[in-house]
Formats: C-alpha cells, sequence, structure tokens
C-alpha cells in the first residue's frame, strides 16, 4: 500500500456543497471523494494497493487538473489498482457532480 | 427500462429502492469512521468501510435501511461495517420504524479483522432480534452477485421476510468453501449451474427460505419490500418450533437428494431442468403444486 499527496493551484471553486462520493474500492476500481477545504488549492491524496506507480498518478491527477482546474477541493482516493483510464474517467465522473457553474468547460467530456 | 439491482453499487440501490430524495446517510463517507484493521494490513480501506446506513421513506413510511457493497472486500463484515449495522437496529428500537430493510451482499466475516468481525456478526444476530422483539419487521434483500454467505447468510435467516432475485443466492458455507473442504466429487464450485441451482434464489424461494422471489429489478425489490412493510412475525418458542419441524421433515424427505433437480422432482414438478430458465412470476405456480411436499 502506498500514500501519495498533490496539490495544485486552480480557478474553479464551488464554494460549499455536499461531499461528493463515486466509484467503490473494489478490484481494478476506486472511490473518489470530494470535499470543499477552506484554500485556494487543489489537493489529491491517494491511498492504492499497488506500490511504485507515483510518476503515472502524477500524470493523470495532473491532467485532470489541467481539464477543471478546481480550487478549494480536496479530493481523496483509495484505490485498487485501477487503471489510469478507470481512474481519469472516476475524476471526471466526480467533477461532474459538483454544482454547476464550478467547471471549465474546456476538456469537460462530451 | 429495468435498473440491474445486481449491477447497482450499495449506494445506487439504496437511492432507487427508497422514495425519491428521502435518504438521510448516518456516518456517511466524509466522516472517515474507516476499519482500525486494513490499513495495519497494508490494505486500502473504503470511507463507509463498505455498509451504507440511514434513514428514508418507502412508500411514504419512515424506515430504516442498511446496504452493503460487495465489491469492497466481498461485502466482508469488520469492526466497523458491524458496528454500523448494530448501531442502525439499536437506533429502531427509539424511532420504531415501519421497518428496517437490508440489503444484504457479503461473503461473511471479513477474515483480515477474525475475531473482530465474529463479534460483530454476533452482534448484529443480537441486535436484529432485539428489533423484531419490538414487533418491528426485518426485510432482507438479496440481489447482489457475491450472494448472501456466511455469517451473513445466518444473519439473513434470522430476518422476517427474506426477499431474492435469482441471481442472488443465500447459504451458510460458499461453493468454494464446500469444495475446498469436502472435495470437487461434493460439490463443484465452478459449476455456475450448480452453484446457482443450490444456493440461488429459485431454489430458497421454492424450499421457503425466501419469502419473496422478483426479477433483477431494483423497482421489483422496492414493491416487494412496500408489500411487507409493518409485517411482523413472531418470534417465539411456537415459531421456533414449527421451523425446527420443518427442517427435520425437509430433512427426511429430501436428505438423499445428490441436486436441487431431484428435490424438485420429488416435490412434484414436472420439468425441473425447465426451471432455472424460468421467469420469477412463473414461480408462486410452480410452489403451489405441492406445497406441503415442498415447505
Amino acid at each position: 500500500m502506498e500514500k501519495l499527496h498533490f496539490e495544485f493551484p486552480g480557478q474553479y471553486a464551488p464554494g460549499h456543497f455536499t461531499p461528493v462520493l463515486v466509484g467503490v474500492v473494489g478490484s481494478g476500481n476506486l472511490e473518489v471523494m470530494l470535499e470543499p477545504h477552506g484554500g485556494s488549492t487543489c489537493t489529491i491524496d491517494v491511498t492504492t494497493s499497488a506500490g511504485g506507480f507515483g510518476p503515472i498518478w502524477e500524470a493523470v491527477v495532473h491532467d485532470f487538473q489541467a481539464r477543471h482546474r478546481l480550487a478549494g477541493i480536496a479530493v481523496s482516493i483509495n484505490d485498487m489498482g485501477a487503471t489510469p483510464a478507470v481512474v481519469s474517467l472516476r475524476l471526471d465522473q466526480a467533477a461532474a457532480a459538483l454544482p454547476l457553474g464550478s467547471q471549465s468547460n474546456s476538456g469537460a467530456p462530451t | 427500462m429495468n435498473r440491474s439491482f445486481a449491477e447497482s453499487t450499495a449506494r445506487e440501490r439504496v437511492t432507487h429502492l427508497l422514495d425519491a430524495d428521502t435518504f438521510h446517510e448516518i456516518l456517511g463517507p466524509a466522516e472517515r469512521v474507516v476499519s482500525p484493521h486494513l490499513a495495519l494490513l497494508g490494505v486500502p480501506s473504503a470511507f463507509d468501510d463498505g455498509v451504507v446506513i440511514g434513514s428514508g421513506l418507502l412508500d411514504g413510511q419512515a424506515i430504516l435501511v442498511a446496504a452493503q457493497e460487495g465489491e469492497f472486500m466481498g461485502g466482508g463484515v469488520g469492526e466497523v461495517h458491524g458496528a454500523k449495522l448494530v448501531g442502525l437496529f439499536k437506533r429502531a428500537l427509539a424511532a420504531k420504524p415501519a421497518a428496517v430493510i437490508v440489503l444484504a451482499e457479503s461473503g461473511g466475516v471479513r477474515l483480515h479483522e477474525a475475531n473482530a468481525g465474529l463479534i460483530a456478526v454476533s452482534e448484529v444476530m443480537r441486535a436484529l432480534l432485539d428489533v423484531r422483539a419490538q414487533g418491528i419487521p426485518v426485510i432482507m434483500l438479496i440481489g447482489g452477485a457475491n450472494g448472501c454467505f456466511g455469517g451473513m447468510g445466518l444473519i439473513a435467516r434470522c430476518a422476517d421476510h427474506v426477499v431474492m432475485s435469482d441471481i442472488g443466492r443465500l447459504a451458510m458455507s460458499g461453493p468454494e468453501v464446500i469444495e475446498s473442504s469436502n472435495g470437487v466429487e461434493e460439490f463443484d464450485s465452478r459449476d455456475r449451474a450448480l452453484v446457482w441451482r443450490t444456493t440461488g434464489g429459485k431454489h430458497r424461494y421454492l424450499t421457503d427460505d425466501c419469502d419473496v422471489l422478483v426479477e433483477d429489478d431494483v423497482a421489483q425489490f422496492r414493491a416487494a419490500a412496500m408489500g411487507l412493510l409493518g409485517q411482523s412475525l413472531p418470534l417465539s418458542l411456537a415459531s421456533m418450533e414449527a421451523e425446527h419441524a420443518l427442517l427435520a421433515s425437509r430433512l427426511s424427505r429430501y436428505g438423499d437428494c445428490r441436486d436441487a433437480l431431484d428435490i424438485w422432482q420429488r416435490a412434484g414438478v414436472a420439468d425441473p431442468l425447465r426451471v432455472p430458465d424460468m421467469e420469477a412470476r412463473q414461480m408462486p405456480a410452480l410452489k403451489a403444486l405441492n406445497p406441503k411436499e415442498l415447505a
């Protein structure tokens, strides 16, 4: 098991919202929880069953933040060996559940 | 279009089982009441420890509900998972809901948590029976792909009512457990047809271990649960003795049967091989053919 932490500056702050949870901690799957936090950044905390994939996680969450540029949000992930594509889909699914008007449209799936 | 119960997550099942927008979760994921054991073993936790609990309305009536997530650790009952179930049943004693509904999907005790999980299962049973003693019905809905086995199978049979789909399975020892302890000649866990006709909803319904059989559709589970609200069964010495008499009779009638097919045939089902392909709505007529034999 490995724990990873990332923090990015962002622009789009949804303000207060009810925490969002998508996905489940099953084989090849993960759960993603979004919660509001006071700062101006987007923090991402990952707990994963698969050790040694730090650079891939960094690339995936970097791409996510490039698409959504979230601010004031804490992302928490429990992962059970999901592939990078599944992680990206879950992150976008969670972002889509945020209150309207808080997201960038640039990279959102259509 | 049907919403498959088996394909839905525990949260989706709860959302679509209850009246729209009435679910209020207790100890939700943001509170992070997670397993104290899994991290020590190097296994990721789930923020809800694999079970969703809370209150809501069903057909306008207040109920308490719990749903196990079969994808997380096979729905295994760990210390926190079990404590959430116990807490929900204890809440029912004060809240007096029209029912406590459990969407069970579990392989039983979460082996990582060993004794803590075993104790949790026994505590859940005690809490469930306390609720029944107050005349509050406990309803089990079983339709997940992982079935309901081990300690959770025992808990399910402590309830007033069991509702299943044919995808749902209910038993004490799971197929792999039987095969590894008694050999493949006794039970081939890779024979899916055998596994389902032995533990699946249809067989459980025909032998009276399941009260209502539905298709794999959340709306049908909802309709079945609505029909059972407020219907408490007495839990008395007489009802226990009747249950024991039924089990003794079943053993004497069918104890030498090697397969569920043999049981169905002996009970008077004309074409037992067709049963696995039949619809849930066709089963009550089959059961009515020879109710004394089957029950």
